[in-house]
């Protein structure tokens, strides 16, 4: 992925008439510069990390799409994995993680757990990260094979490279509600994770 | 004469120690006694059956032998009375604790059982030890951590799922679970598979949890850890125990 010939031809043109062109072609340059070099730090619960660890390998390998480095610290990585079932006593530790990451960054909810909470539809599980941290790409999958996941990665790549500087909503911390430290509605969670497949309705009783 | 080496090197102990207790088990048909062909109920007991009903009387209800395995009823309050025999008595010798568990039926009616495993390495046998509990009843029965070390985490995941209460143990918390989890016990028969509280409810107390504070005092110097740890470590430890920042047993 490198700057065409076709990309040059921005120059030519009357700067004037070109309301921030040269916003335009940084953009380019900044996009092009982060999705070729993305430090994706791994969040491996169970068997969707080990699908991960085949990605990163030599048959799959990540370090095609500029991922070389796995990032173990969450400071110094720009994209979470999060690979497995996340339990409800993991959850602050996934949110702290996420929070320790530096803006901007970015998150991958790798398989049907992460996703959704799987077949997991429990006391203990997290119906869904997205309940907690926000999330950029679902990989669907039990576990996804890597090339899903590396399918999820171009994704993201493709989506980072229609990013603009202009928008300052990537690099602010998103804050959750103050109230209930969720990111998304309390209503909104619980439609969310409404029985699904085979699960049965439960009654339950508020606290 | 025999060699060291050989199986009758071992002749200290008694004839029927030698074969694991599952093997020793005569099968109905008079085919060799292997683990396929157990009888599914009765056969020869572990010895330590008699020898419990001799000695506690009363305190043993009855004794089963399913697959040959012996489980022996005993009463609650004679537990740690039998465990602590079982263990030091030389004849029996139970040194190893394999694990600590409950039993909820589905039938409302019947009681709660809890479960001991223990196991004794040198004579190579294994036996269960059940009581009954009354679900009307407060749910308790005696600590065996000072016979088995072990016992402490069995026990505290046993508090865990069914809220039993381990009497006399030195740190009883949830183990699996975190601590400020009000939901109840998940293994009870009357546990929603889904737990109580809405899933938003769930993930705000979940999320409240600091997952920094999980270890107490106590369990570090159960552990003794806190010792071997460093100074400045010690000094923290201590400094957030005066503030009140980590928990105490029981809270």
């Amino acid at each position: 992925m490198g700057l065409t010939s076709a990309d040059h031809r921005v120059a030519a043109v009357d700067p004037s008439s070109q309301d921030g062109w040269l916003t335009t072609r940084l953009d380019f340059a900044v996009n092009w510069a982060r999705a070729g070099s993305m430090w994706p730090m791994p969040f491996g619960t169970a068997c969707c990390a080990i699908e991960f660890m085949s990605t990163a390998a030599s048959r799959f390998d990540l370090s095609r799409f500029g991922m070389e480095r796995l990032s173990y610290s969450p400071r110094q990585a720009d994209l979470l994995i999060c690979a497995g079932r996340v339990p409800l006593k993991l959850a602050p530790v996934l949110r702290r993680i996420y929070q320790q990451m530096p803006q901007p960054k970015w998150v991958i909810s790798m398989g049907a757990c992460a996703s959704t909470g799987g077949m997991f539809d429990n006391y203990a599980v997290v119906q869904g990260i997205d309940t907690i941290i926000p999330v950029d790409v679902y990989v669907p999958g039990c576990p996804p094979r890597p090339e899903a996941l590396l399918h999820g990665i171009i994704m993201l790549h493709k989506r980072l490279m229609t990013e603009r500087l202009r928008d300052k909503t990537r690099h602010v911390e998103i804050e959750p509600d103050p109230s209930s430290q969720l990111y998304i509605p309390p209503s909104r969670i619980d439609e969310l994770s409404e029985p699904f497949g085979n699960s049965v309705h439960q009654t339950r009783s508020n606290p | 004469m025999t060699t060291p080496d050989s199986p009758e090197g071992t002749s200290a102990l008694p004839a029927d120690a030698l074969p694991v207790a599952g093997t020793a088990v005569a099968a109905p048909t008079g085919e060799p006694a292997t683990l396929r062909n157990v009888a599914h109920r009765g056969g020869p007991a572990n010895p330590a059956a008699a020898a419990l009903a001799a000695r506690f009387g009363d305190a043993v209800l009855r004794t089963e032998v399913v697959w040959g395995e012996t489980t022996v009823f005993v009463r609650t309050d004679a537990v740690h009375d039998i465990v602590r025999w079982l263990h030091d008595d030389p004849a029996h010798q139970y040194d190893y604790l394999s694990d600590v568990t409950a039993v909820e039926y589905r039938d409302h009616e019947r009681p709660i059982e809890v479960v001991w495993h223990v196991r004794s390495l040198t004579y190579r046998r294994f036996l269960r030890l059940k009581t009954s509990l009354e679900k009307r009843a407060a749910l308790s029965v005696p600590s065996i951590t000072d016979i088995y070390s072990g016992a402490d985490w069995l026990e505290r995941e046993c508090y865990d799922m069914f809220g039993i209460r381990f009497e006399g143990h030195p740190d009883l918390r949830r183990i699996l679970l975190w601590e400020s989890y009000r939901e109840g016990y998940p293994l009870r028969k009357d546990f929603p598979l889904r737990g109580r509280f809405s899933r938003a409810e769930q993930l705000k107390q979940a999320l409240a949890a600091d997952p920094e504070a999980r270890y107490s005092m106590e369990e570090l110097s159960i552990a003794q850890a806190f010792d071997s740890l460093p100074v400045e470590m010690q000094q923290r430890l201590a400094a957030d125990r005066a503030a009140g920042t980590v928990p105490k047993v029981g809270e």
